[in-house]
């Protein structure tokens, strides 16, 4: 269970919001919109533990995050902006790092599996930097295929996406509330998605 | 928990090994450098051995200085970085990974390419063994103290020259010991309580420079 209790965000002299609350629990979705510059991506960041907010605080099962760092790192994935995923490796290798790096064991056969479900198979093992930008977010997508962690924190999703990668993208995201998880993510785009209980929140 | 560290030394290396002009040009830059002094100064082969282990130890710190802005960019600029700081582990122990991989591709080869170089100025076959000896033993040292202004500086426009201002001071104590364990050799004294004192420095710097970078980094994340 996550829970954010009176957050206040300020960046720079600039106060973005104060006083924002939520409680998200098992197969629920919160959806996080706003326009542009409205402090989304800032709440993001304050809910994966990089930006400490001004005031507030941010329980997970109870327990601030901040006291437990490592334990909520290892129950949270987050999918930024940034594709996180080097140039100079293959896709397979790209993805295999990561998991190694999230501490968690995968195996060669599971990464090409999920490879193959982001429509990337026969390109395993080309560099990424000759892959286009849509096929290199859907090598950092490829990470949720196999993610089993209960917390899922995307920022745009959607973007650089075609149309069909949207459906198959929802529909992990589904899958993924299906088994209990959580997620909370911003878009402008408004995606059904058809499992769990969606929530909104508006921020500015 | 060590694994975390062996993950990013393995992923760090085969990058690096991507990309070899990085480590190729750091280290010619080193050979370069070195090999200009003997033929500005002349065949005056007393001179030569007497300002060898300087010239060679501030080589070094130079082609270090080369390869740190790179140390955590190129993270900082995909997004790799975010997901490090992420990882259900101390940052501060993915940051020894990246300093000990650093060494492996920057330090390592200026510490195999001394001896050679060594012997442009008719350094002694006993001055040679010391002062490669204090290369390895010391470039170490200067990956883990140059990671900290690597971490602060990330992210600053023209942060590299920054980066030459914070971290060249820092060098001082190891260009000082490990210049001066060779003189020390070489004088009949015995460079053991030099080298000793870099051994020193090195695992002061190994074992507390990653935990400040990161703290650095946090910040830059933020």
């Amino acid at each position: 269970m996550l829970e954010a209790d009176n957050l206040e965000c300020v960046r720079g002299e600039r106060r973005l919001f104060s006083g924002l609350g939520f409680k998200l629990d098992a197969g629920e979705l919160l959806y996080l919109q706003g326009r542009n510059g409205a402090g989304k991506t800032s709440l993001l960041r304050m809910l994966i533990g990089l930006l400490p907010p001004e005031s507030g605080e941010i329980r997970w099962h109870g327990k601030p995050i901040r006291r437990q760092a490592d334990d909520y790192h290892a129950a949270l994935c987050y999918l930024g902006h940034l594709n996180a995923i080097k140039e100079e490796l293959t896709p397979l290798e790209n993805l295999l790092a990561a998991a190694r790096l999230a501490g968690e064991d995968l195996s060669v056969d599971d990464a090409i599996d999920a490879l193959e479900q982001v429509g990337l198979a026969g390109r395993e093992d080309l560099a990424c930097k000759y892959l286009s930008q849509g096929q290199k977010r859907r090598v950092a997508l490829a990470r949720l295929v196999i993610d089993r962690r209960p917390l899922w924190i995307l920022d745009e999703p959607f973007v650089a996406l075609d149309v069909s990668a949207v459906d198959w993208l929802a529909g992990i995201i589904s899958g993924h509330l299906q088994r209990g998880g959580m997620a909370v993510m911003t878009t402008h785009q408004l995606v059904a998605i058809p499992a769990g209980t969606v929530r909104e929140l508006r921020i500015g | 928990m060590p694994n975390i560290v062996f993950s990013v030394i393995a992923r760090d290396l085969k990058l690096a090994m991507r990309r070899q002009a990085d480590i190729v040009s750091a280290l010619f830059f080193f050979v370069i450098v070195v090999s200009l002094f003997p033929l500005g100064i002349g065949p005056e082969v007393d001179l030569l051995r007497q300002l060898a282990p300087g010239i060679l130890w501030v080589a070094a710190l130079l082609a270090t200085m080369l390869s740190l802005p790179r140390l955590f960019a190129d993270d900082y600029r995909d997004g790799t970085l975010e997901q490090l700081a992420l990882a259900p582990h101390p940052l501060g122990l993915v940051v020894t990974g990246k300093v000990i991989a650093h060494w492996l591709v920057s330090g390592l080869p200026l510490a195999l390419i001394t001896p050679v170089l060594g012997i442009q100025f008719d350094l002694s076959t006993d001055a040679l063994l010391v002062l490669t000896g204090a290369i390895l033993i010391g470039t170490p040292a200067l990956s883990g103290i140059g990671a900290i202004g690597a971490a602060l500086t990330l992210g600053l426009r023209g942060g590299g020259i920054l980066l030459s201002l914070l971290v060249l001071p820092l060098y001082i104590p190891v260009l000082i010991f490990g210049a001066g364990a060779v003189d020390a050799t070489v004088s009949g004294l015995g460079g053991e309580g030099h080298l000793s004192l870099l051994a020193a420095m090195t695992i002061a710097a190994i074992g507390f420079a990653p935990w400040a970078s990161a703290a650095a980094l946090k910040i830059a994340l933020e």
